[in-house]
């Protein structure tokens, strides 16, 4: 089926586009981009007063499938991410079991293929069980669709495995995920430590925990002559690290999610469990500090770090609450009317934090950007729509989301997967 | 007074439950105690559907005792009957305070001025918390001593001065409230040894000497003889220690009374 999208403002920061365009898509791909396109049979969709940008990736997502369906599975996690604005999600591999052989990759893209409305690319672990010790079979992971490996939360704590799996990463073209996090420092903390955490009685995970690693991996990294993606930057401590190690070219980079932009560690006064992540909502600066990032260029990615957790398991004391935040459905509205809205930066830079970077970091050629030829992964937004965060209108099966309530403006309109229209928001007809 | 009053405890206590149970009996309220080991919470019953459970019993009041900071207010969220909170976590321990400030009044003319030192495992500590806040409120100037690792200096935040040399902090003070240090910190190494715990943070006879003349030592128990504090000073003339848990009583009756519909005239008639 042919797909036309007309009169919308197509910007592709890949190409520094912004401009008001027509786009042909045929087969999947893009195949024709211009100021006006005339052609039979096609299906048009009216675009005027949306903007057309290539397909946001989430390079952070948590979708449990296999072994916790309760809380997601893969095709419920999609749906969420397509009602989210994006067209392609890397997922964790904290599943059960861990995602650490080629079975596993292979399932979740077999289930992907059958179910999911959009790309799903599974990120493997780095050693088996996520247990620190022993490498997996990286290549063969690799070669069965593993587009990263991640101990996510519970990171290498051994250097030497550490160095070993940067360097075997060389051969690869594979990038390592770093969640950093030194667990002996964070001592079953379950919130920022600081001024709040003494307030209320809660055990704190330090910035330390957080900076020694980056450090720490920077340096790895930086020996082995990899690249180094840093997941979930909370810390000013380590934006600074960061930005030292890019000056001197290390090629690291980093993504930062809505939560520890948006939200602080004041917030947890009512005990609220939704509030409870890892890395923790830390303190005022840090999110200054972060912001600031953001706009200097520090900060490479957004990413949503969507980890979706029954009603009955965060329905509890707040020490006992598993760690994690639902985003998928939140982010890009957050991103827009908190970023964007405001002036913090411009529609351009957003747009290449979400869909051209991750898709440069992950290897994904044929997306990230508009361009003939390019996949037809396209995500279209309405800057002007308002609208306030309802959990029970998500799809994810989770609804651990702490920012219900919130009255954003600017929302995904539609979202398109390899030419096919996979979610659209009613207000795209309501607003022609 | 017609009452319905359950006694929720999830960790051990001697002193706050026997005195919450006095205090109501005392009030002719009926009062039931739950015992965490004895309940259906070791058959995994979550604390939640536990609350719900006891309240559909219609107690007037639960009193609630939780390692986990935030318990009680996360059961005000969800329950009718009134919350007290018995402590919890490293949060606070309301009655506590209550009852030491009463105390304290008892033993000083007024608070003002008052220098009340708090020594040993302020980070752990609900008791410190809850004081430092309402002592604050009353008008004490109020220090904290402990080894850096237990008492972080986030804590000058609250409006207090802290200090890590007890020798020095202890000159001039009125009040000594010496906390209990649990031996279990030891081993996760917030300081060497009990040995030099004691060497450094230890209420001494020739520690005492150099507060206040009448000073008073205060402990809200249970005391670990010759850790924290020598047995010779625990038990001496200038110790409120059991006091504190006499008025702890008096004091509780008073909260209950109050909050459970009480008028503040009639009390104090």
């Amino acid at each position: 089926m042919r797909l036309l999208i007309k009169n919308g403002r197509v910007i592709d920061p890949s190409s520094k586009t912004d401009d008001t365009l027509d786009l042909l898509i045929e087969k999947g791909k893009i195949v024709d981009i211009k100021a006006k396109i005339e052609t039979k049979g096609a299906k048009v969709i009216d675009a005027s007063n949306l903007v057309v940008t290539p397909g946001f990736i989430d390079m952070h997502t948590h979708l449990r499938e296999p072994g916790q369906e309760d809380k997601e599975t893969i095709a419920t996690g999609a749906l969420a991410a397509a009602k989210g604005g994006f067209t392609s999600i890397a997922c964790m591999p904290n599943t059960d079991p861990v995602n650490d052989n080629r079975g596993v990759t292979e399932y979740i893209l077999s289930e992907a293929k059958k179910n999911a409305l959009v790309n799903i690319f599974p990120i493997a672990s780095i050693t088996k069980d996520q247990a620190g010790k022993e490498l997996i079979d990286m290549a063969d992971l690799a070669d069965a669709g593993a587009i990263a490996f991640s101990d996510d939360g519970f990171p290498v704590e051994d250097s030497q495995v550490m160095r070993r799996a940067l360097e075997y990463s060389r051969i690869l073209n594979t990038p390592i995920i770093d969640h950093c996090e030194d667990k002996k420092l964070s001592n079953e903390g379950v919130m920022h430590e600081g001024y709040y955490s003494y307030f209320f009685g809660l055990k704190g995970i330090p910035a330390s925990s957080e900076e020694t690693m980056v450090a720490r991996d920077i340096i790895l990294a930086k020996k082995a002559d990899v690249p180094i993606h840093i997941a979930h930057l909370s810390v000013k401590g380590a934006v600074n690290i960061i930005k030292e190690a890019k000056k001197k070219n290390v090629k690291v980079t980093t993504e930062v999610t809505p939560h520890h932009l948006f939200l602080t560690d004041s917030h947890l006064e009512n005990y609220d469990t939704n509030l409870k992540v890892n890395p923790p909502l830390r303190s005022k600066e840090d999110a200054q500090a972060l912001i600031k990032a953001v706009k200097e260029g520090v900060v490479d990615v957004f990413a949503t770090d969507h980890a979706p957790h029954t009603l009955d398991e965060k329905d509890v004391e707040f020490d006992k609450a598993p760690f994690g935040i639902n985003g998928l459905e939140t982010a890009v509205s957050l991103f827009l009317d908190k970023l964007v809205t405001k002036n913090v930066i411009s529609l351009q830079k957003f747009i290449g934090m979400i869909s051209t970077a991750p898709a440069l970091i992950l290897g994904l050629e044929n997306k990230g950007k508009i361009c003939v030829g390019a996949d037809a992964d396209i995500t279209i937004l309405n800057l002007h729509k308002e609208i306030v965060v309802d959990v029970n209108t998500f799809k994810s099966k989770s609804k651990n989301n702490p920012f219900q309530g919130w009255k954003l403006r600017g929302i995904p309109a539609m979202t398109i997967v390899g030419g096919k229209i996979v979610y659209s928001s009613a207000s795209l007809e309501n607003f022609k | 007074m017609g009452k319905t009053i359950i006694n929720l405890f999830y960790e051990p206590s001697t002193r706050t439950r026997s005195s919450f149970e006095l205090a109501a009996k005392r009030l002719s309220a009926d009062i039931v105690n739950f015992n965490k080991q004895t309940s259906s919470v070791v058959k995994g019953e979550s604390f939640k559907d536990t609350i719900l459970n006891l309240e559909a019993m219609n107690p007037d009041a639960i009193i609630i005792r939780h390692s986990a900071s935030g318990a009680p207010h996360f059961a005000t969220t969800f329950c009718q009957p009134k919350i007290i909170n018995a402590g919890d976590g490293a949060h606070e321990h309301p009655t506590q305070a209550l009852l030491d400030a009463f105390t304290i009044r008892q033993e000083k003319k007024s608070f003002k001025d008052l220098r009340v030192i708090i020594v040993g495992d302020i980070l752990h500590s609900r008791v410190a918390r809850s004081n430092i806040f309402l002592l604050k409120i009353l008008g004490a100037s109020v220090v904290l001593v402990g080894p850096p690792a237990l008492l972080p200096v986030e804590f000058k935040k609250f409006g207090v001065e802290i200090d890590f040399n007890l020798d020095r902090a202890i000159k001039g003070a009125d009040v000594v409230m010496m906390l209990r240090i649990q031996m279990e910190r030891q081993t996760k190494n917030f300081f060497p040894s009990i040995r030099e715990y004691r060497n450094l943070y230890s209420l001494t006879e020739k520690r005492f000497h150099q507060a206040k003349k009448n000073a008073i030592i205060m402990h809200p128990g249970p005391i670990n003889r010759g850790v924290e504090i020598s047995s010779d000073m625990a038990d001496s003339a200038k110790s409120v220690i059991l006091k504190q848990v006499e008025n702890g009583i008096a004091v509780r009756m008073a909260v209950l009374y109050l909050l459970l519909g009480g008028k503040e005239r009639e009390a104090i008639d």
